[in-house]
């Protein structure tokens, strides 16, 4: 009987006591954070991914599960610049979490920590889906994510003080690697300098930035305005004129209007990951740029 | 001399005092100026590293044909606009208005044609709600326009305002609450007049809704929606799922309450609910909610056999139930092109006290006669809403209520007025049968059209034809799940 009693409790005691384990309770708002976290506490985090790779980041709704995680949260991890604007605030609302309100510590924007880019000169929804802050999509450029994992690892040593040297030391070592990577991925990218590229959405300008593509196009006629067909002939008439190298899309950008402009205007598409878990091969930060390079190379030529 | 040097003393103590504060207030004021002076270094310092890269940019561009001329003009003068968007931004930060809230402003409108006259509607069967519950006015009709206001106010509160200007002038508070941000553990305390947590409709305001209308058990037992003036208090279990459990203390003057000029309070709610995922595409949440007021003195307005005019009135207890259910569904969870969501909810309403039939303004037959009244009602919707291309979404709706048993002593005694002299209250169990498809062409916007065969009137089918807009202006709001 008493064995019963004791495993029963031990039982009800588990669940309430396993996030406790870790260290740090980390809520992070896209995969692309998730796996920077991961690489930066390692085991001494226990990390939930808001969203995954297949998902719009604009759209993704303050669903149950979401407060239920970050009712628990010690770090909120996002992008910021008002690319969560649609759910995050209502999560936070109703949470009832003080640590992960906007300006206390368990709070972390990356955005704040680079500098944004197509920063609009005024703001009119007219323009489309516009963000005032500048365009959010900022990880695909591989020294924003150095920065951001400086400023986040002292993040983690501030909410967890004991292990502050544990997070400063994962995060130089992954530093180290990460610029190995980046020189190693800016001499295999030499190819794409002055690419042209037609884009689906504007989540591709860090990428392009970093390696000196060109954007030429975009599906969208404004913002996160579905492609229209009258936008898509423009399109395709100023591709027959001035051809670009490729079309792309990020995983979670529907194919449909891509494979037409593909086919109709000649030019390969690709569909770049995105984020960490937007293909097999982007299995963690090192593997997403891999990959996401592998793909530009192959159309190239 | 030993006094004059005490005051002495004591003015150079009241004179040192201040010059020491204003001395750490200097130094306070030059580390701000510090501060202020780094971060517009490192802005101009970035802004610098923009103009010279757009530079370069524009330097390589004119090397080369006419085509690249052009490219170099976009690059400066995006570096120009980054320069004003970072001037802007910064006045915007330090001006007057930089802690204005978020302001958001819902326009919204219908075109209706109903086979009934909208002026007679009912729900035959049941208590009137005393609610705005008709359908909308026939022809072009303005909606209710929503102005509101959100920010938070402090490091612990939040607040929030909505209110609603009705087409026919007159402005009415929707919701305006405080909302608590940094309770600790889960806890969450909400006080002012906000829409009850009760089922899973109550809490969306009613352009967040996929029909124009509430459904019938909404109308029938709840008025359209549950407005409290009181407290809440919210707890979120720290575990997976989604565990929520809520309390609500509020005045209760709202059907099925009624305004009771007593202390104390006139209702309370209790409110549990349920939420999590399975796998990536499908997110759900369940729950039951427990609602009691004590009405006193509740009056509708009803004709008796003669065609006279009568105020019935209820004092007692009223209770309700609510059991609320939704899914929704995405292919891995994203909704943007395809997104499918089911919901239902049943509500289980009793009533417990005395009925005042009075007739003296009317035929006055009877007079005054009060009498013991129970009820035991129940209703139930389900729809389900498909996104099937991206913008586009079509939804179906069944709703019934059911008669279920009323308890009337007036008539019960046989001594007073009959059956017929309470028409609303004979039995009868309405449904209706509602379709729509909208078109949103961004989350800002939505055009729909929506069929419903309203069958609320004893004998009388209501067929309603309904365009409807909606329009968002201002900060972008988040909607709840």
């Amino acid at each position: 009987m008493h064995k019963y009693l004791r495993f029963l409790l031990l039982a009800l005691a588990l669940p309430a006591a396993s996030p406790a384990l870790a260290a740090l309770n980390i809520f992070a708002c896209e995969p692309e954070w998730g796996a920077l976290s991961r690489e930066l506490a390692g085991d001494q985090a226990s990390i939930y991914v808001a969203t995954n790779a297949l998902q719009d980041p604009h759209h993704i709704e303050a669903r149950p599960s979401l407060i239920a995680r970050a009712r628990s949260a010690d770090l909120v991890v996002c992008t910021g610049a008002q690319l969560e604007i649609g759910w995050l605030p209502l999560v936070l609302t109703q949470a009832g979490n003080p640590k992960i309100q906007v300006g206390q510590p368990g709070y972390f924007e990356a955005a704040l920590q680079v500098v944004l880019l197509e920063v609009p000169a005024s703001v009119d929804r007219s323009q489309g889906d516009v963000h005032p802050g500048g365009n959010p999509h900022i990880q695909l450029d591989p020294r924003n994510i150095a920065k951001i994992a400086a400023a986040l690892s002292e993040r983690m040593a501030q909410l967890d003080p004991p292990e502050a040297g544990n997070y400063r030391a994962r995060t130089k070592a992954f530093l180290e690697r990460w610029q190995q990577a980046i020189a190693r991925w800016e001499k295999e990218a030499a190819p794409l300098k002055g690419m042209s590229i037609v884009v689906y959405h504007k989540n591709m300008t860090y990428l392009e930035q970093w390696l000196g593509m060109r954007e030429v196009g975009e599906l969208e006629p404004k913002p996160g305005l579905p492609p229209t067909t009258a936008h898509l002939s423009e399109l395709l008439a100023s591709l027959q004129r001035n051809p670009a190298k490729a079309v792309v899309r990020a995983a979670y950008n529907e194919p449909r209007a891509l494979e037409w402009l593909s086919e109709n205007a000649k030019i390969p598409a690709v569909t770049l990951p995105f984020t960490v878990g937007g293909d097999d091969k982007a299995k963690d930060l090192f593997g997403l740029f891999d990959d996401t390079l592998a793909r530009l190379l192959a159309v190239a030529k | 001399m030993f006094k004059r040097n005490l005051i002495l003393a004591a003015v150079t103590l009241a004179l040192s005092g201040p010059a020491l504060a204003q001395d750490a207030e200097l130094a306070k004021i030059r580390e701000e100026i510090k501060q202020m002076k780094d971060t517009y270094e490192k802005r101009i310092q970035t802004l610098e590293k923009r103009l010279s890269e757009a530079e370069a940019k524009a330097g390589k561009a004119e090397s080369t044909a006419s085509k690249a001329e052009t490219t170099a003009t976009k690059a400066e003068q995006s570096a120009a606009n980054a320069e004003t968007a970072t001037a802007a931004a910064a006045s915007a930060r330090s001006g007057e208005n930089a802690f204005n809230p978020a302001a958001s402003l819902i326009l919204q409108g219908t075109y209706a044609r109903t086979s009934q006259d909208p002026n007679n509607y009912r729900i035959n069967g049941f208590v009137p709600s005393g609610g705005d519950v008709g359908p909308p006015k026939r022809s072009f009709g303005l909606g209710e326009t929503e102005l509101a206001f959100a920010s938070n106010i402090d490091p612990y509160f939040r607040g929030i305002a909505i209110a609603s200007l009705a087409p026919e002038g007159g402005v009415d508070v929707e919701e305006a609450y405080f909302q608590t941000l940094a309770l600790p553990q889960g806890f969450s305390v909400k006080g002012g007049r906000f829409f009850s947590g009760l089922g899973y409709l109550n809490e969306q305001h009613q352009h967040a809704w996929d029909f124009q209308d509430a459904p019938l058990a909404y109308k029938a037992f709840l008025g359209n929606q549950l407005r409290q003036d009181g407290v809440q208090l919210k707890w979120i279990a720290p575990t997976d799922l989604l565990i929520e459990l809520g309390a609500e203390l509020s005045s209760g003057s709202q059907f099925p309450g009624s305004d009771r000029n007593k202390n104390g309070v006139g209702g309370s709610a209790l409110l549990a609910h349920l939420g999590g995922d399975i796998g990536d595409s499908t997110a759900w949440r369940t729950g039951v909610s427990y609602l009691k007021t004590s009405p006193s003195g509740r009056s509708y307005q009803d004709t008796d056999a003669l065609g006279g005019v009568v105020t019935n009135s209820f004092t007692g207890s009223a209770k309700l139930w609510v059991a609320d259910a939704v899914l929704k569904w995405s292919p891995h969870g994203n909704s943007t092109y395809n997104n499918f969501k089911l919901q239902g909810e049943y509500f289980r309403s009793s009533q417990d006290g005395s009925l005042t039939y009075n007739d003296t303004a009317g035929s006055a037959v009877f007079g005054q006669v009060t009498g013991p009244f129970g009820a035991t009602q129940s209703g139930w919707y389900a729809q389900s809403v498909w996104q099937f291309y991206p913008a586009w979404r079509v939804g179906y709706r069944y709703d019934r209520l059911n008669y279920g048993s009323i308890n009337n002593g007036i008539v019960a005694n046989g001594l007073g007025p009959s059956a017929a002299n309470f028409p609303l209250l004979a039995s009868y169990s309405p449904t209706r049968n509602s379709v729509m498809l909208d078109w949103s062409p961004t989350e800002f916007s939505r055009i729909r059209l929506q069929f419903a065969s309203d069958k609320s009137r004893l004998g009388l089918t209501d067929n309603q034809m309904l365009v409807q807009y909606i329009y968002s202006l201002g900060a972008h709001g988040a909607h709840k799940f």
